[in-house]
């Protein structure tokens, strides 16, 4: 193999590693990402039956009902629209109501929204930025508070 | 008074890096022997000092000295010794006081241990690495100062969160940083050779134990985290690809790659501009991963209004520290001699592949981390980016980069007999084929491509295992000889197995628990059972605990076989009242192949309580994987050729060749 050859087997095997990741991410970016939502954006676009969404807000005081057999209900608002998400399983440990949560799943075709995963931030003075903001949108922020010391817990993220 | 000297040692730290940033560089250029020699006396007075600060905060956070902010934030005085220690770096100032000592700590290393280094590359190194060390301790005493006083003093902390408070946790961020700052040492050799403009075999060598160092560190660190995941957040799952876990694995996929394109540049030469790239990417990945955990940037840009002055500034750090490096090797990388040609089949060749391969996984990693903010950004669309875009996109890179592995070693350098090679795997290739029917045969119901998966594990551990077996020509001469052989062999040659096999051990795992998983929720009354992958879970009954600073309410639950008892399992819900949150305690009991994890939720209306178990296949052998890799790391730091340090012309002949 010449130098030229040997150089033309490198570019080629590059592009074509390049142009393979490319395409996997680009498909994977059509197809598989979850969009945040509140209950007044999915109010306001309709979001159709079995598209998965991350559903965020606050537990709305009061909606909080165990049905047995580790279901629960809960109603996630934003003060101005609201939704009932059932949810099968453990709940994070900081959930509560009043707080802020996100649920993620599927909306089902009677309307109501089924989660199978319910993400409540470690820090308890501290709501997950989506929800505040969808809370500031819809005119019903009432500040964080002084204390917001989120950024110093580790794997804040979106960890269960 | 303590908290006072730390915040002045801090600022002396300050001012010496800001001399060893400059006077060696200037003393470098002009061949000043007087200016060349302040690097290291600043370097191992700039770590006394970060040293003195760190221990000075450690004092205050043992001594529960509440009159200092940081120390009321993040601790207790009931809390044990470890998790008050701990809470030192469970927090953000605290945390960049340990990275700028480890950071510091380095300097000092090459300072004490550098005598074979030339002069001028010696300065220019401890030069770029103060440069770093101005930049964040710049950071620390502008926005983060650990040392803040209240005024008046509260009497009793506000605690540390409590899924902080945790054995492996609390080791898991100090290998993380030693991973992270360990590529400030490559990048300061990277920056160095780029304005000496002479990248050599000797420099190669100089950089690779730093290399393997931070690798090493971020394996062990990284492993640490996703263990931690698994056992305390209570959803059995071991890897979220979640922001927080990406950042720390994108420098790690680089320094991986970088490990093995400085091989190519210390034995052949070549790719030098290449390990060049690398070191620059590894080091920026560091810093984008420091940025994105510590400026709250990740969850969403919003984060940016909670403290916008700490996010704008190491962005800033990482804008002039990226777009300074990289600009300088669009500069000065053309000057570096390129040499050691060598045909697509070889060492070289596949180490090349591996490094396209992994930057191909790097980039994956990168945008699927940070679309979600460019997203956010431009149109305020918020979405995530959860595991089926990482499955879609980094899963189809690994699978052809993990079935290259075992070949590699294999080939020789410049030009290779693949055939030879292909045959000395063929006993593992049948090995990995007996795998997937054995797979396929046992778990025929399970997911189709598990078998495959398995196949490919076997295939890395018996393709390291036959690479060993052809070095010692283990069979094809006597035994006594082949140990002989084996005891000669380099430490690096059973690093590089041991990393291997490692792997695919690790792969296993990742195959078990992805795709034969149990799960059960359920709720139970006391003295009710359930089943779980031939388990029979019965609750005996719930009761409390008293901790050191929490109490628990504890489920006692029997795990039986087939009617032969296998002991009690006791998963807790733990309250800390101090900090008023709760945590989930997991119970798991593992025999080595598999983990029987049993989570204890909330009491239901009717006296029954929620039961969550999960039967994870092969979970532990993700961490044992991991575990051993770092062993591998180990191993290749501890070959002679590295300890020695680098050899001269001479001894480069001398050395044991491969």
């Amino acid at each position: 193999m010449t130098r030229k050859q040997r150089r033309a087997t490198f570019i080629f095997v590059s592009l074509g590693i390049l142009g393979l990741a490319a395409g996997l991410v680009l498909f994977a970016l059509s197809d598989s990402v979850t969009f945040f939502y509140s209950p007044s954006d999915v109010a306001e676009r309709g979001v159709a039956p079995g598209e998965r969404i991350r559903l965020g807000g606050l537990v709305e005081e009061g909606s909080f009902q165990k049905l047995g057999d580790a279901t629960v209900r809960f109603n996630v608002t934003d003060f101005v629209e609201t939704m009932t998400v059932t949810y099968r399983g453990v709940l994070p440990d900081l959930f509560r109501e009043g707080q802020g949560v996100v649920a993620e799943g599927a909306i089902q075709v009677d309307g109501s929204f089924t989660a199978d995963k319910v993400l409540a931030k470690h820090d308890e003075n501290y709501m997950p930025p989506e929800v505040a903001e969808a809370l500031k949108k819809s005119g019903n922020w009432q500040g964080e508070g002084a204390e917001a010391p989120h950024a110093e817990t580790y794997g804040q993220g979106s960890y269960p | 008074m303590i908290a006072e000297i730390g915040h002045f040692a801090l600022v002396l730290a300050f001012a010496v890096s800001l001399v060893q940033m400059t006077v060696p560089m200037i003393g470098a250029h002009r061949r000043d022997a007087q200016l060349i020699g302040v690097a290291n006396p600043a370097a191992l007075l700039q770590f006394l000092l970060v040293a003195l600060a760190f221990g000075a905060l450690v004092w205050l956070f043992v001594v529960s000295d509440f009159s200092v902010k940081l120390v009321f934030d993040n601790s207790h005085s009931e809390k044990p010794m470890i998790f008050k220690i701990s809470g030192v770096w469970g927090n953000h100032e605290g945390s960049m006081v340990l990275w700028v000592l480890i950071l510091a700590l380095f300097g000092a290393l090459v300072a004490l241990f550098g005598d074979n280094l030339p002069d001028t590359l010696r300065a220019r190194v401890l030069s770029v690495q103060a440069s770093i060390a101005v930049a964040f301790l710049l950071f620390i005493l502008l926005t983060s100062n650990p040392f803040l006083r209240l005024d008046p003093a509260p009497f009793e902390g506000s605690g540390l969160n409590p899924i902080l408070q945790d054995r492996a946790l609390a080791f898991h961020p100090p290998w993380l940083y030693a991973g992270y700052v360990g590529f400030s040492m490559t990048f300061s050799f990277a920056i160095a050779a780029l304005i000496e403009g002479k990248v050599d075999a000797a420099w190669a060598r100089w950089v690779r134990p730093w290399t393997l160092a931070a690798w090493l560190s971020l394996t062990i660190g990284i492993a640490m985290g996703s263990w931690w995941a698994y056992y305390t957040l209570g959803w059995g799952g071991f890897w979220f690809w979640d922001p927080v876990e990406n950042a720390s694995l994108m420098p790690w996929i680089a320094g991986t790659a970088l490990l093995h394109s400085a091989i190519v540049a210390e034995k052949r030469g070549a790719l030098k501009s290449w390990t060049i790239l690398l070191a620059i990417l590894a080091f920026s990945l560091s810093l984008l991963g420091t940025f994105l955990v510590r400026s709250g940037v990740l969850t969403s840009v919003h984060a940016f209004a909670v403290d916008p002055a700490r996010g704008i500034f190491i962005l800033g750090i990482l804008i002039v520290f990226v777009g300074g490096s990289l600009a300088l090797y669009a500069w000065r990388a053309p000057l570096l001699k390129t040499g050691g040609i060598f045909a697509p089949v070889s060492r070289e060749g596949a180490l090349l592949m591996n490094n396209l391969l992994l930057s191909a996984a790097v980039a994956s990693v990168f945008i699927g981390t940070l679309y979600p903010l460019l997203l956010d950004a431009i149109s305020g669309a918020k979405i995530t980016v959860g595991p089926p875009f990482f499955n879609y996109t980094f899963v189809p890179i690994f699978v052809p980069l993990l079935c290259l592995v075992p070949l590699g070693p294999l080939l020789g350098w410049k030009r290779a007999d693949v055939k030879a090679a292909a045959e000395r795997l063929m006993a593992a290739a049948g090995l990995a084929f007996i795998a997937c029917l054995a797979t396929f045969a046992v778990a025929y119901d399970g997911p189709w491509l598990a078998p495959f998966g398995m196949a490919l594990a076997v295939w890395l551990v018996a393709g390291a295992a036959s690479e060993i077996a052809w070095r010692i020509r283990l069979f094809s001469t006597p035994l006594s000889q082949s140990l002989d052989r084996a005891r000669r062999l380099p430490r690096a040659a059973w690093g590089t197995a041991l990393a291997h096999g490692g792997l695919g051990i690790a792969v296993a795992g990742i195959v078990g628990v992805t795709a034969w998983q149990s799960e059960l929720i359920t709720t139970l009354a006391p003295g009710e059972s359930a089943e779980i992958a031939g388990y029979t879970l019965t609750l005996e009954r719930v009761g409390m605990r008293d901790g050191p600073n929490y109490e628990a309410t504890v489920g006692v639950v029997r795990v039986s076989e087939g009617g032969r008892d296998l002991g009690i399992l006791t998963p807790e819900k733990r309250r800390f009242p101090a900090e008023r949150q709760e945590k989930t305690e997991p119970a798991i009991r593992t025999n080595g192949f598999a983990d029987l994890y049993v989570v204890l939720g909330e009491p239901a209306d009717d006296g029954k309580w929620v039961v969550r178990a999960y039967h994870n296949n092969l979970a532990p052998w993700i961490w044992i994987g991991g575990a051993i890799m770092a062993l591998g790391g180990v191993m290749s730091l501890a070959d002679r050729r590295l300890r020695v340090g680098a050899p001269t012309r001479a001894r480069l002949r001398a050395a044991p060749a491969e």
